[in-house]
């Protein structure tokens, strides 16, 4: 029994970090309509941001938060602007060629990294990478918890600001129908920037909470990509609470799998899901909640 | 100089020239319809206005200013307001929200907005489904609510694409009378309308198309017994 519970709070604490990435990813699908294949790749450039800050100029990788996701927010914004519009204003392009797009861009900032840092295994290991503390017989572990606190206080803030603000609300019309939005004075294409910005920036927050519990490499982003891609469909697309869900079940699911099948097969669990989402819910958890 | 103007207004979609040099104006304070028979280009004529569609020649001048060439939402803050013929609701918000979000186009005040909403949605006599959420509405609500929607950005003119069509016949007597109001409020109004009682009842001076191009205009009564229009809507004999 203890070590049920010990299993599911490990995997509440990662899945709070894995809605954070989903919820980037979801926000992206909302509004552009296409699944954002480089979500991970960007991820893991905000993690060598982190790690080099921490490596070079000894930056806490909690201080890194201050400075990763908003450089992540304009390499998001400028991917948005200069490689991903100009694709929609060519009609005979079907709007799909955008994902292909960005599975482009993935593969050119993973062998950017590459270039610059080598293939080898980096990790940042601060003075408390390692603690824990413990509630009766089960112990947290300080990274993690600090990682799913900041992960609750961040998608807090994102919906204060889709639901509070106008601009979030120009934000929300344009997921919902573009071309009403623009009738409405809503100036979709800078919309769109924002929110490819906001996406990549969300995914750099996950990454850098992430870094001091995990290691890093430039091919770090494959698998994350993947996750937030079973999120985003487990939570029903375009979805943000259903992003949240999708993100504490995959990260209990996995959590599950490692301690009572194979720690070798908790990537595997993850497409198990994926595969009986897709068979007996496809609109996802959204379509349980109606949200 | 007119209130709003265009000028030998042509859009190709490749060899199929679906409006064709479509010049006309309209003067500050009329109702002026457009029609025609189905597929004859009178949407995409409003999709040209509200920049939809890029313009392949012509100009379009509003307030004398040209248009030409501006983004949608550009169009929308020089004043032109437009609603459309398949309704398109922002399905997960409310009314109000979704009327708030056209009056932030004036303003990024929440409570400003707010009030501009409230205050449309009284005129329109939607008060009572302010917080209905915008997928539950029934399609005479819907279209009400597209026009309250186009209001709250406070237009000079406004597009009206066959906003009575599906309407009970009591719906579409309350369509004419809000209509009206909105005129008498001081908005320029072009009418694209299928349903001739209404717009031979409001408009002032009416332009017939037909395969993109003009084949009557002038008052209701001049277009209704123009041989051209009546040939284009029933065939020769």
């Amino acid at each position: 029994m203890e070590m049920f519970i010990q299993t599911l709070v490990a995997g509440i604490l990662i899945g709070g970090v894995y809605a954070l990435i989903g919820i980037g990813m979801t926000l992206i699908m909302g509004v552009m309509r296409i699944i954002n294949l480089a979500h991970g790749q960007l991820m893991m450039v905000a993690m060598y941001i982190t790690f080099v800050l921490y490596q070079f100029l000894n930056i806490d990788p909690y201080f890194a938060l201050l400075v990763a996701p908003p450089a992540l927010f304009l390499i998001g914004a400028a991917i948005q602007r200069y490689l991903l519009n100009p694709l929609i204003k060519i009609e005979s392009i079907i709007p799909e060629n955008q994902v292909l797009m960005t599975v482009g861009i993935g593969i050119v900032l993973t062998e950017t990294i590459r270039f610059m840092f080598s293939s080898d295994y980096k990790s940042v290991k601060t003075s408390y990478s390692t603690a824990t503390f413990n509630i009766g017989a089960i112990s947290w572990n300080v990274p993690m918890v600090v990682a799913f606190i900041l992960a609750v206080v961040l998608t807090a803030s994102l919906f204060f600001f889709l639901l509070k603000t106008d601009v979030g609300k120009s934000v929300r019309a344009t997921a919902q129908n573009k071309d009403a939005a623009m009738i409405m004075g809503i100036n979709a294409e800078w919309i769109t920037q924002l929110t490819y910005g906001l996406g990549a920036a969300m995914a750099a927050a996950g990454g850098t909470l992430l870094l001091p519990i995990y290691y890093l490499f430039p091919d770090v982003g494959g698998p994350f990509t993947l996750k937030a891609f079973i999120i985003t469909i487990l939570g029903g697309l375009g979805s943000a609470v259903g992003a949240i869900m999708g993100g504490l079940v995959l990260g209990v699911a996995e959590s599950l799998g490692a301690t009572y099948i194979s720690m070798a097969l908790k990537d595997a669990i993850g497409m198990v899901i994926f595969l009986l989402v897709l068979v007996f819910l496809p609109g996802g958890l959204k379509q349980l909640t109606k949200v | 100089m007119h209130f709003f103007e265009t000028h030998r207004l042509t859009k190709a979609f490749g060899g199929l020239i679906a409006v064709n040099n479509v010049t006309f104006h309209v003067e500050e304070g009329e109702i002026y319809g457009l029609i025609g028979p189905n597929g004859s280009g009178k949407t995409t004529v409003f999709n040209l206005i509200t920049a939809y569609y890029p313009i392949t020649s012509g100009t379009i001048r509003f307030r004398g200013k040209e248009m030409n060439g501006l983004p949608t939402w550009k169009v929308c803050k020089e004043g032109i307001g437009r609603t459309f013929q398949i309704v398109k609701p922002l399905a997960r918000m409310t009314v109000l929200e979704n009327v708030m979000t056209s009056a932030f186009c004036r303003t990024s005040n929440t409570a400003e907005a707010r009030e501009k909403a409230l205050e449309v949605l009284q005129f329109c006599e939607m008060e009572k489904k302010i917080d209905f959420p915008a997928k539950g509405l029934t399609i005479g609500d819907r279209k009400r609510m597209e026009i309250a929607r186009a209001l709250a950005t406070s237009p000079k003119l406004l597009l009206l694409d066959e906003t009575m069509a599906g309407l009970t016949p009591q719906e579409q007597a309350d369509g004419v009378q809000l209509i009206r109001k909105m005129r008498n409020a001081g908005i320029t109004i072009i009418i694209v309308e299928h349903i001739m009682h209404v717009i031979m009842n409001l408009c002032d001076r009416i332009l017939c198309i037909n395969y993109g191009q003009e084949i009557a205009r002038g008052t209701p009564a001049e277009v209704a017994n123009n041989q051209n229009v009546i040939e284009a809507y029933l065939g020769k004999e």
